[in-house]
């Protein structure tokens, strides 16, 4: 991952089990939302390939590109709902695209969605209408519109309180358990690491690449690096040296 | 696309329980099944208690399968119908648990407009008269803050003045000169066509340097800075707005009033007449073409005419004008800006009403000042 010389990261090689909830960790300005958006092809990588399966991402047609990521949903840090359109439309405008379905029955799912994120009743609301916190969960229910089988979550308890927060990370972790979707999440809050991750990628902004790959609670317990133990059991850097 | 019958089938067991079966494929893109099934089975069978599920042969589902079972939940509700989904799969009586863990705020909706023709006039005329005492409101504001800009400390940074007097006096140059050279020419040919037949074509002069000097110069470069830089304004501030940037400013204890719109208001204020007086430049330039090409004109006879025909009075009154104009198009953009609200599309609409304002102002003025002109004999 480069903005023109400027490497991000380098020697990225990790993959991503089906049905599991893998997060994308380190500290902030790592670069974890910029993997994420290579992720999902927002920024190409400098060098290297992404793999959907067993479909190359990164030297996929436009077209087939379009249809891998129909699969994968995403919600933005800031829910990025667009403005103009109620939460129903908001939700609906995928449904729309990519369906044959009725009006209604467009309607309802959308409605189901908003519901499962605990918005039922908000349908006609415009985003600018509605807290922060509800904004994001209309985002996850537009991610959600089409089922897909990926959903890419980026710092889910940003902005949040504890509760909400909470909240999220319980729906996520029952979307998972009851649809099987597999959920990429980007974040750096440690108790929704430690809730919600099977698997998980430690990106390193110093060495500029990932130091650590695992279960957070087990690398928390037992990394052989220092820096990754430093930053999942919370110590601050102590005179400039890392805890061991 | 399976048909319906072959997805649902319902059957009754002794006990009075009805049976609901789910069969084959139920995911995005198939047709969800309208409950009147449910319903008709369960006015067939008036003694059912119980609404069970069969899923044995249920394929692959997502949120379909969810939202059809919603619609019978509904239906089932309705006719005092007990259900039992111990039937279902782990997945979906989760998914159904998450959809009604938290009740649907009935409250929250919102009906459609109500009531009719007079209902509407109500709410524009309500509408209308809140929009011209916030415009009043607005207009009150900034005229105190520009008065308090001359006795005391005013809270803007040079900086942002002097790159504000750049990007509406400097950086509008090409468009001015665009225009008002095309305007003179115009003017020129028109007043051409219709001089030559009485042999007076060295008038073409006069009506060039007069419409320019007096009027027509201010109108137009007041109209382009309407869509430029009052259109900027407006969405400068208004997307401020919308990321809470003016929330900061008044808790700072900075008045967004002195921070944003007077350097504003001072930039179109000093600029517009340094841009009326060169496009009245090029505006002549733009007829003096004409004389020269398409009547035979010498430059300095045309150019004496035009000293001998433009009187000061024509040029104080067309650089008031320009001034005037000014504020008003900076006035209306930032009001647009500081009154937009919270979202990208409103930000739009700011842009786009601080343009109308801007030109309906321009025009309004443009009217008061002829009706004056004509009583003082100017």
């Amino acid at each position: 991952m480069a903005f023109g010389s400027f490497v991000v990261m380098r020697n990225l090689d990790f993959s991503i089990r089906k049905g599991e909830v893998f997060v994308i960790m380190g500290g902030s300005g790592c670069g974890k939302s910029t993997l994420l958006k290579h992720l999902i092809g927002l920024i190409e990588p400098a060098q290297g390939e992404i793999f959907y399966g067993e479909r190359n991402f990164t030297q996929a047609q436009a077209d087939v590109r379009a249809e891998i990521l129909r699969g994968v949903g995403v919600l933005y840090q800031t829910g990025a709902l667009w403005s103009s359109m109620t939460l129903e439309e908001n939700v609906a405008l995928a449904l729309e695209q990519y369906t044959d379905l009725a009006a209604t029955e467009i309607r309802e799912i959308a409605a189901l969605k908003l519901s499962l994120v605990g918005l039922g009743g908000f349908e006609d609301y415009y985003p600018s209408e509605i807290s922060g916190g509800m904004q994001k969960r209309a985002g996850l229910a537009r991610a959600m519109a089409l089922d897909p089988s990926i959903l890419c979550i980026d710092e889910p308890s940003a902005g949040l309180d504890p509760i909400s927060s909470k909240r999220l990370d319980d729906l996520i972790l029952e979307l998972c358990d009851s649809l099987g979707t597999t959920f990429v999440v980007v974040t750096h809050e440690l108790q929704s690491i430690f809730d919600i991750a099977s698997d998980s990628v430690f990106l390193d902004a110093v060495s500029r690449t990932m130091i650590a790959r695992g279960n957070p609670k087990e690398l928390r317990d037992h990394s052989d690096d220092p820096r990754v133990r430093q930053f999942l059991n919370r110590q601050p850097d102590m005179g400039g040296r890392a805890a061991s | 696309m399976a048909a319906d019958v072959d997805r649902i089938g319902i059957a009754q067991t002794a006990e009075g329980t009805l049976v609901l079966r789910l069969a084959g494929p139920w995911v995005l893109g198939e047709t969800i099944p309208a409950p009147e099934t449910v319903e008709r089975a369960l006015a067939e069978r008036p003694q059912a208690q119980r609404l069970a599920f069969d899923t044995k042969a249920l394929g692959e589902w997502d949120t379909t399968v969810i939202t059809f079972l919603k619609r019978v939940s509904k239906v089932a509700e309705s006719k005092g119908l007990q259900q039992d989904r111990t039937g279902l799969p782990h997945g979906i009586q989760k998914l159904l648990g998450l959809a009604e863990a938290v009740p649907v705020k009935e409250d929250a909706r919102r009906g459609g407009v109500e009531g009719g023709f007079l209902h509407r006039v109500g709410l524009a005329t309500v509408e209308a008269s809140t929009g011209i005492g916030e415009t009043l409101a607005f207009i009150g504001e900034s005229t105190v803050t520009l008065g308090r800009a001359f006795t005391g400390k005013m809270a803007y940074r040079r900086t942002d003045l002097a790159l504000l007097l750049q990007q509406s006096g400097v950086d509008a140059l090409p468009i001015v000169t665009l225009v008002n050279f095309l305007l003179g020419l115009i003017l020129a040919f028109v007043g051409a066509v219709q001089l030559q037949q009485f042999g007076a074509e060295i008038y073409v002069a006069n009506l060039v340097g007069i419409a320019m000097v007096r009027d027509m110069s201010a109108l137009m470069t007041g109209i382009i800075m309407a869509g430029r830089s009052g259109a900027a304004f407006a969405a400068e501030i208004g997307s401020m707005n919308s990321n809470q940037e003016l929330d900061a400013l008044q808790t700072t204890g900075i008045s967004p009033m002195e921070f944003l719109v007077l350097p504003r208001v001072w930039a179109l204020v000093v600029m517009m007449p340094l841009l009326v007086l060169y496009a009245n430049l090029v505006g002549i330039l733009g007829g003096l073409v004409v004389g020269l090409g398409m009547l035979d004109l010498s430059w300095t006879a045309y150019w004496q005419q035009t000293t001998d025909a433009v009187s000061m009075t024509h040029l104080v009154s067309g650089l008031v004008k320009g001034l005037v104009y000014g504020l008003l198009v900076a006035v209306a953009g930032c009001m647009r800006g500081m009154q937009a609200g919270r979202s990208a599309l409103a930000v739009g609409a700011a842009a786009t009403s601080a343009v109308v304002t801007g030109i309906v102002w321009i025009i309004v003025a443009c009217g008061v000042f002829q009706f004056m002109s004509f009583v003082l004999g100017i």
